[in-house]
């Protein structure tokens, strides 16, 4: 039975954390919403980026001349997965749903005899790998002093891929983030950029084409891929902030009942500290 | 009086302008040209340039990089790169654009290419007046 002394202490420090919990829950829900606007923003960017391109690809891809970043080197033994993370911690899941489903994916190609590299992108998805898929780390992109994250960080690492790939590094990449659904549920996503594959429905208007087509795909990809790097970024910081508040939210509220519970014994054991001295006093009034 | 199309112009990060205008003035990778009501449906890539919307409201400018445009008979959308009021431009904003443009022309091996760039950058920076 811990002491009066021993549950007041208890009790103080589990208000303190619940007040830190609180704070931080507070700060997501603030950091989400601008994560949300930001995502909102560059909506309609990426959407028309995609129709366009897959309207290109449409009409494009089948021919020869067809460029590479479209139609893939033509093998796909080696594959660089993008690990896409968080800089932080203290958001329940979040890191490690996604470090699972890269795990996943990459024991698949290594038993399927690929080649498997990886580049992260957040400090935890490096530290969750680590162990079992460090000797596959080929590199790292730190964005812990990025306050906002904004289209140059997004650029900066397309650029990076794209150097690989035009480097002959790798053959096919995939993209590893968590798709923003709602507060409480993030879906982690796999989603393949080179060779580029586009979902939906293809733009068949008939456009006239200037310079032509080819030219305007080969100036678009390396865009395009910066455009998905990027939404992967805003996705992955929407969610990351709605985990945390979901986290600190759960935190807080067994906090709470933490604090509840441990009254309730502070309470019996004072009240049964003090029947006892009663019991004490009465029995030594009668003895005299 | 001619018609009007609907311009949007968004920039990767947000939506600079959805308005109506009369004609828009886009700098096209092989030519400037105009897109009025009813134009062909057409795209097109961007250089260096000021976009210019005519509109009832007057005329709205807007330096733009890299992208490409979208011409249908109702409407242009214009996704730039990186796209600013040309009111906003600045001379720090010309001489980041032309440190990038001379990084990348130093990076790359086709020459053409690069010194167009660059030389764009240069007339775009005449043009707006900086």
């Amino acid at each position: 039975m811990p002491s009066l002394k021993d549950l007041k202490n208890k009790i103080a420090s589990v208000k303190n954390t619940r007040k830190i919990t609180k704070a931080m829950q507070m700060v997501s829900a603030a950091k989400l919403r601008r994560a949300q606007d930001a995502a909102e923003a560059a909506r309609p960017y990426a959407e028309r980026m995609n129709a366009v391109m897959a309207g290109l690809a449409a009409s494009v891809g089948s021919s020869a001349s067809a460029p590479r970043l479209l139609a893939g080197t033509g093998s796909d033994k080696v594959h660089l997965l993008v690990v896409m993370t968080a800089e932080r911690g203290l958001c329940g899941g979040f890191n490690s749903t996604i470090a699972r489903l890269a795990r996943l994916h990459a024991q698949e190609l290594l038993a399927a005899g690929k080649t498997v590299k990886i580049l992260t992108v957040g400090k935890k998805g490096r530290e969750a790998l680590k162990r079992d898929l460090g000797a596959h780390f080929v590199g790292h992109v730190d964005l812990s002093d990025v306050k906002r994250v904004g289209y140059v960080n997004a650029q900066a690492i397309a650029r990076d891929i794209i150097g690989r790939f035009d480097g002959g590094e790798f053959d096919v990449a995939t993209l590893f983030f968590n798709r923003f659904q709602s507060v409480i549920s993030q879906i982690p996503t796999a989603q393949q950029v080179i060779p580029a594959k586009f979902d939906g429905a293809a733009v068949t208007a008939l456009y006239d084409y200037e310079p032509s087509e080819e030219a305007i795909l080969a100036d678009l990809l390396p865009r395009g891929l910066a455009t998905q790097v990027f939404t992967a970024l805003l996705e992955n910081g929407a969610s990351e902030q709605g985990a945390r508040m979901s986290a600190m939210d759960n935190a807080t509220r067994n906090a709470g009942e933490m604090i509840t519970k441990y009254t309730t014994i502070y309470n019996r054991s004072r009240q049964a500290a003090i029947t006892k001295e009663l019991i004490e006093i009465i029995s030594g009034a009668e003895a005299l | 009086m001619a018609g009007t199309l609907q311009f949007d112009l968004v920039s990767p990060e947000r939506r600079l302008a959805s308005v109506a205008a009369t004609e828009v003035q886009i700098p096209g990778a092989d030519g400037d040209l105009t897109a009025m009501e009813g134009h062909a449906p057409t795209i097109t890539t961007l250089r260096p340039g000021i976009l210019k919307a005519l509109g009832a409201d007057g005329t709205k400018a807007y330096v733009v990089t890299g992208g490409f445009a979208e011409i249908t008979a109702a409407g242009v959308s214009v996704l730039a790169e990186r796209a600013v009021p040309v009111e906003e431009a600045n001379a720090a904003l010309f001489d980041a654009l032309m440190v990038e443009a001379r990084e990348a022309a130093a990076a790359t091996e086709d020459k053409d290419v690069a010194d167009k760039l660059v030389a764009d950058m240069a007339a775009l920076r005449a043009a707006a007046g900086l």
